[in-house]
């Protein structure tokens, strides 16, 4: 035959198993007992009221530009759920609520976007990378990373997540051939909220799916509700454990949407209708998981309230912890600069900055040396 | 004339340029139906329509590449990158493109475009929003480098820029677009690249800036003159690549001292080429070493200790008074 429709050897699933009035698909439930159906239920609270309160600490002036991630916490915690703590994590900047799942301290949080250097201190005890401001960046670190355990014989799995933006990068791309040339065992998320921060989803590509990509690199793909916990909890521990025994890649796209601004300095009203932000809300990923849990006897009123006062005091303590830490320190600007001595002349820099320092500290003139 | 800030004036340069030449277009990421992240392409898309408005995909490489290859076919791109810490996506494309493509088509075809981006720090930004790397540009051959230090020059900077039959890059100082306001004529006016300009005239020392950093120059010229009795030149450098040395040489060889004042890292950064322009032009009249007063050979610190790291007035005053007192 001259002329024939050829297909890639991948297909592209797509999942969803909560509907909007909270009902599970009986046979996909993956049926997680209540104590891990509660600590996601939590870890989901605590991510929205967090967002809601570094908003209103921005508009206070307490808060540096701030990038909130309402509406995409089923996507953040689903996708970080099933990994171990010695995975690796690799997220990008719109990652708090899968960054408190890992480990990452309130406070650590409010230092980071408050400024603060000492908010890339490290949680110990998980191997997370820095969260990645420039899009797309990230992902072929973490594609690196995932490729040294295959060298070094390890069974751990790298996550990474990134935006429908970031799907147009050539980095992330590059990322995807490789994982999938080298077999790499990583999962890519990608949180398709619809926008960039203007730009919709349908100016970024021409697909209807980013899902659709994968089985052009050579990997499966899954289009996932992403406002539906138990179908992000699926198909990432789908992905994980492919990974961990040596399946290769997968590329999930969690379909989603930011509910919020950009970041604080944006005013999504120039670019975007109400209703369509009225339209998400009908779907939105806690009511939805809350209705399931009301339904299913997991959840009641009370334990309700005991975890959004649980919630409230957990955020009110790292707050407290962040204003007590909260001091500017300029000392340290040079330190890590390179990991061997510093070169000479950068030490004679930082001599001169630390005088220049010390005087304006001071409130005194500087004086010619 | 009409007053107004800098993010306006560069407004007006793209809008009269869209107006008078069909064949420039703008494009990058969020500058149609958002007016760009700082509104400086604000009501364009509006007023010329989506063919010569255009919102890219997020895929900085993609947008200088295809600028590059629009004007090899007789567009003139105003291309944006949204923070210039983001100009490293399209690293390649510039240099092996934007810069090359005249000559290794030996002269077959003009890159007649502009790259824009704000640059530099002092609007307490998360990391990658506030670093000032134009040395890498100057450092490209192939290229011009410009930068405004306010409206009036900013709009008639960005007219020249787009009128160039070069590639150019046009760096705008972010920390000052609404700073301040200056009027701006109606009638387009052009600011010839490869110029700088004397801001204050002095006789005892040269100040040599650019960008967001010409206001600090200016309080401690002010400064050196009303404490210590001191007369500071200051030297608007605008073009920093190609560079005006024969404004600094002739002020050089007045003043017989200088300082250059910059954001960026020391180390083979632009002052150091200013040093050299000096040394080669004008070192019979120097009575002292030209001083360097910049950012340091680190990476840019976070927002809350951003004002240890920029020179300040009282640093570039330090500086001054040891070339004197030398
Ligand atoms: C390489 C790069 N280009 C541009 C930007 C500016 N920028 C910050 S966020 C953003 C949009 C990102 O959209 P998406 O990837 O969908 O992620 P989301 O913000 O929706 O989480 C842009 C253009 C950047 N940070 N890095
Ligand atoms: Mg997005």
């Amino acid at each position: 035959m001259p002329r024939k429709t050829i297909v890639p050897e991948n297909t592209v699933d797509e999942l969803s198993i909560l509907d909007e009035e909270g009902r599970a698909d009986a046979e996909l439930d993956p049926k997680m007992d209540r104590d891990s159906l509660l600590k996601v239920y939590q870890a989901m609270v605590k991510a929205r009221t967090l967002d809601d309160r570094m908003i209103t600490m921005q508009r206070q002036g307490q808060m540096g530009t701030f990038a909130p991630g309402r509406g995409q916490e089923a996507a953040q915690i689903g996708s970080v759920y099933s990994l171990r703590p010695t995975d690796w994590f690799a997220p990008s900047y719109r990652s708090f609520g899968a960054q408190m799942w890992r480990g990452w301290a309130i406070d650590q949080l409010m230092m980071l976007w408050d400024g603060y250097f000492e908010g890339f201190d490290l949680p110990e005890g998980i191997n997370d990378l820095p969260f990645s401001i420039v899009i797309g960046c990230h992902v072929p670190l973490a594609t690196g990373v995932a490729m040294a355990q295959t060298c070094q014989g390890t069974d751990s799995v790298v996550l990474t997540n990134f935006g429908d933006g970031a799907s147009s990068e050539g980095d992330v791309s590059e990322s995807l051939n490789f994982a999938a040339v080298h077999n790499a065992p990583i999962v890519f998320i990608c949180e398709n909220n619809g926008y960039a921060i203007s730009l919709p989803f349908e100016k970024q590509t021409k697909i209807k799916s980013i899902a659709h990509r994968a089985p052009a690199f050579g990997m499966p793909g899954m289009r996932v509700d992403g406002n539906d916990i138990l179908a992000m909890v699926s198909a990432t521990k789908e992905a994980i454990d492919r990974a961990r025994s040596g399946g290769g890649p997968t590329l999930i796209e969690a379909v989603t949407f930011r509910m919020e601004m950009h970041t604080t300095a944006d005013d999504p009203t120039v670019y975007r209708a109400d209703n369509e932000v009225a339209r998400w809300t009908a779907r939105d990923p806690i009511s939805r998981f809350e209705k399931y849990l009301l339904a299913s006897g997991v959840l009641d009123a009370s334990i309700k309230t005991r975890i959004a006062s649980d919630v409230d005091e957990e955020i009110r303590l790292g707050r407290e912890k962040f204003k007590q830490r909260a001091k500017p320190n300029a000392q340290e600007v040079f330190d890590y600069m390179y990991a061997a001595d510093m070169p000479p002349e950068l030490k004679a820099q930082k001599n001169e900055y630390l005088r220049k320092l010390a005087a304006r500290l001071a409130g005194k003139k500087l004086t010619p040396v | 004339m009409p007053k107004m800030n800098m993010a306006r004036a560069l407004n007006l340069a793209l809008k009269q340029n869209l107006a008078s030449d069909p064949t420039v277009v703008v494009m990058g990421e969020d500058v149609g139906v958002d007016g760009g992240v700082f509104r400086i392409t604000k009501g364009l898309l509006e007023e010329f329509g989506p063919k010569r408005v255009m919102d890219s995909p997020l895929a900085e490489a993609g947008i200088i590449g295809t600028a590059v290859g629009m004007a090899a076919a007789g567009l003139k791109p105003v291309a944006e990158i949204q923070f210039s810490g983001f100009t490293y996506q399209a690293f390649h494309q510039i240099e092996q493109n934007m810069a090359r493509l005249h000559n290794r088509s030996r002269g077959r075809y003009k890159v007649q475009m502009v790259m824009r981006a704000p640059y530099g720090g002092g609007i307490r930004a998360v990391e990658h929003h506030s670093e000032s790397r134009e040395a890498y540009w100057a450092h490209t051959p192939g290229l011009k480098v410009v930068i405004p230090s306010g409206p009036r020059l900013a709009r008639s900077l960005l007219h020249a820029a787009i009128h160039d039959p070069d590639p150019v890059i046009f760096y705008e100082p972010k920390a000052i677009y609404r700073a301040f306001k200056e009027e701006v004529p109606e009638e387009p006016e052009a600011f010839e690249i490869g110029k700088a300009r004397v801001v204050r005239v002095g006789s005892d020392i040269t100040l040599i800036a650019y960008g967001a950093m010409i206001r600090p120059t200016l309080e401690a010229a002010d400064d050196l003159e009303e404490t210590h009795g001191i007369r500071a030149e200051v030297i608007d450098l605008i073009s920093i690549w190609p560079m005006d040395t024969e404004t600094l040489a002739a002020s050089v060889s007045k003043t017989g001292r200088a300082v250059v004042v910059h954001e960026g890292p020391r180390s083979c950064g632009i002052g150091a080429e200013v040093v050299a322009r000096i040394n080669e032009s004008a070192f019979a009249h120097l009575e002292a070493p030209v001083a360097r007063v910049t950012g340091y050979d680190i990476h840019f610190p976070f927002f809350q200790v951003e004002r240890f790291y920029l020179p300040d007035s009282e640093a570039v005053v330090e500086s001054a008074l040891e070339a004197v007192n030398y």
